[in-house]
């Protein structure tokens, strides 16, 4: 009762000095808003901003903590390019892993989630795909390094042997061939995440009526269904998906350690984050360790935009 | 005759891909049964040969073995268990808070250079958090942040996913909503507080689980910002665990922390479950 006699009276007060200063009740406005957003913005600034433009200078210098920077121009660019073989096979190594594991398990993700939307229990069978994804790589090294062990006990290799397949256990997180494909056979398994729950939630929200229209239209199977009203109703949920995806695609780094061990065999399962980490924290060779990072940024920043113009909803 | 035929095949089709979905779902669940299965298993049955998939006569001897024989070893097992919920939550807490009410400035007060906030915001989401560690390392170190719950918990904070996840959500309010607060009286606080965080449930739900799980599996951040045994969080003491000396006296310890690790992000999952459904229809990129 006594909050509504208390709302009454600033209300009329309000009223008052809305028509009297109309020009700094805006202002008013906007400062609050710079209020509100300041915590935001200080922490966003301090640890997002500034360090990507830090990373951008820094790489340009010889820079090891103990003495001050030292500009050294684009030699860390040249050395990285020309004579840093590991960092060749890093590359190498995750662009293999993103041109596989990344249009593999975005595709994947959603086929699973079309196939999923059709099905009865469909929180049931969307737990079950996205549990996974939620689950420590880390913490479930320990079930992978069973399932791939190199000798007989391993799970894999056992059930090959016992099969005929193999007649001699495969030493699967050992051996150079091996490596990359265990590692991405692993992260696929892992990659039902934040997409897949995204493109299910986009292909509930496709009206119905939609596909009563487009029968109507003359679309009969299920695939004209899904390519003409389906996809392009889903333009910004493919779009968040495939940015997510290729993110997450260049990142890859802990399931390789977790996997292959860090520094893996032969370098088999380097990825660039792996050099990377080498570099800044264990060798603490930070200007060169930059230059990496901002190699990295600008490739998965490009490809964010190349995809951003591809999927971009401007044209509906 | 022919009706019939189709009939039958259509529903035969269908229990194929019942069938198919589920076999995958073995296929896929298959890890975890095994996981949970292997942290119930006693000693003898941890090296048996051939290995046995399921546990035979399920003991929680690991789960002693765990807190207890880490015990000796420098700090105990259940520090690395606070440490990890201690982080997340705040994590989850300060982050739920700054997201929002950036958000909902970004949203619905639009001050001058909103736009270019958000544009920043947006490209944010396109590069591996790891590319910014080292800066972020120096400027946590300068800062002297260096092995404190905060060199782990303020870097997680402003993070673009969010305040995008927040901001898409409280766009689909209407104006009119919060305009029918103002009459009323209410501050700009409190409509915040009282009014837009009250509608959007689901989508600070869907960042509380988003963030949590997230930042519980994080590994790479307590591998970097932290340098004392006692400041670790639970997926690196498990690294650690696995890593070390002895590895096969401690695997059924090992066995017991994994399936630790692992169950809250599950259980938290399947609380919010519902309420993720509903916000991430909002979450699409719209350029």
């Amino acid at each position: 009762m006594q909050s509504s006699v208390e709302v009454n009276s600033p209300l009329q007060l309000k009223s008052q000095k809305v028509s009297r200063f109309k020009l700094s009740q805006a202002g008013k406005k906007a400062a609050l808003g710079y209020l509100f957003l300041s915590p935001f913005l200080i922490l966003f600034i301090v640890f997002t901003v500034v360090p990507v433009v830090q990373s951008i200078y820094l790489s340009f210098t010889y820079y090891n903590m103990l003495q001050p920077a030292k500009w050294i121009g684009l030699s860390n660019y040249s050395v990285l390019f020309l004579e840093d073989d590991i960092f060749i096979k890093s590359l190498k190594n995750t662009f293999i892993f993103a041109v596989i594991a990344g249009p593999l398990s975005y595709c994947l993700s959603f086929l699973l989630a079309w196939v999923i939307n059709t099905l009865r229990a469909k929180m049931l069978f969307s737990l079950a795909f996205y549990v996974p994804s939620i689950t420590s790589g880390i913490a479930l090294s320990v079930v992978w390094l069973y399932i791939f062990s190199g000798d007989r006990y391993g799970l894999l290799n056992n059930w090959m042997l016992s099969w005929g397949m193999i007649s001699e256990p495969i030493l699967w997180t050992t051996d150079p061939d091996t490596i990359m494909p265990v590692i991405i056979i692993v992260s696929l398994w892992m990659s039902m995440g934040t997409g897949f729950l995204v493109f299910l939630a986009g292909l509930q929200n496709v009206s119905p009526e939609l596909y009563e229209a487009g029968s109507i239209d003359g679309i009969s199977s299920r695939f004209q269904e899904l390519w003409f009203i389906t996809l392009p109703m889903m333009k910004p949920q493919l779009l968040f998906g495939a940015v997510n995806s290729i993110v997450a695609a260049f990142g890859v780094f802990d399931i390789a350690v977790a996997i292959a061990g860090m520094p893996s065999p032969n370098y088999a399962g380097h990825t660039i984050i792996s050099h990377l980490f080498d570099y800044a924290f264990i060798r603490f060779e930070l200007g060169y360790a930059s230059s990496i990072a901002v190699f990295l940024f600008f490739v998965t920043f490009g490809l964010g935009r190349i995809v951003m113009k591809l999927l971009s909803s401007k044209d509906q | 005759m022919t009706f019939n035929y189709a009939k039958f095949a259509a529903r035969f089709n269908r229990g194929l891909l019942y069938a198919f979905m589920i076999a995958l779902v073995g296929f896929t669940a298959m890890p975890i049964i095994y996981m949970v299965s292997t942290a119930f298993k006693p000693l003898d049955e941890l090296f048996l040969y051939p290995p046995r998939f399921f546990v035979q006569k399920p003991t929680l001897r690991s789960f002693f073995d765990l807190l207890t024989a880490t015990d000796s070893s420098i700090v105990p097992f259940s520090r690395y268990i606070f440490n990890s919920v201690f982080i997340s939550v705040a994590i989850v807490a300060l982050s739920l808070f700054v997201c929002s009410l950036g958000a909902y400035v970004l949203s619905k007060f639009k001050p001058p250079g909103a736009g270019f906030i958000f544009a920043v915001i947006l490209s944010a989401l396109m590069f591996a958090p790891q590319v910014t560690q080292i800066p972020t390392y120096l400027i946590v170190s300068k800062l002297g942040l260096v092995n404190t719950y905060w060199a782990l918990i303020l870097p997680k904070v402003a993070v673009a996913f969010n305040i995008f996840l927040m901001k898409q959500f409280f766009d689909q309010i209407p104006d009119a909503l919060i305009e029918a607060a103002h009459i009323d009286g209410a501050s700009e606080w409190k409509i915040f507080w009282r009014v837009i965080m009250a509608v959007s449930k689901p989508a600070w739900a869907t960042l509380i689980i988003f963030t949590f799980i997230g930042n519980w599996n994080d590994y790479f951040s307590a591998l970097v910002f932290t340098t004392s045994e006692s400041m670790k969080t639970l997926p690196l003491a498990i690294q650690t665990l696995a890593g070390g000396p002895g590895v096969v006296a401690r695997s059924g310890a090992l066995a017991a922390g994994t399936f630790l690790v692992t169950l809250p992000p599950i259980l938290i999952f399947l609380l919010f479950q519902k309420l993720i459904m509903n916000t991430m229809v909002h979450s699409g990129i719209k350029s």
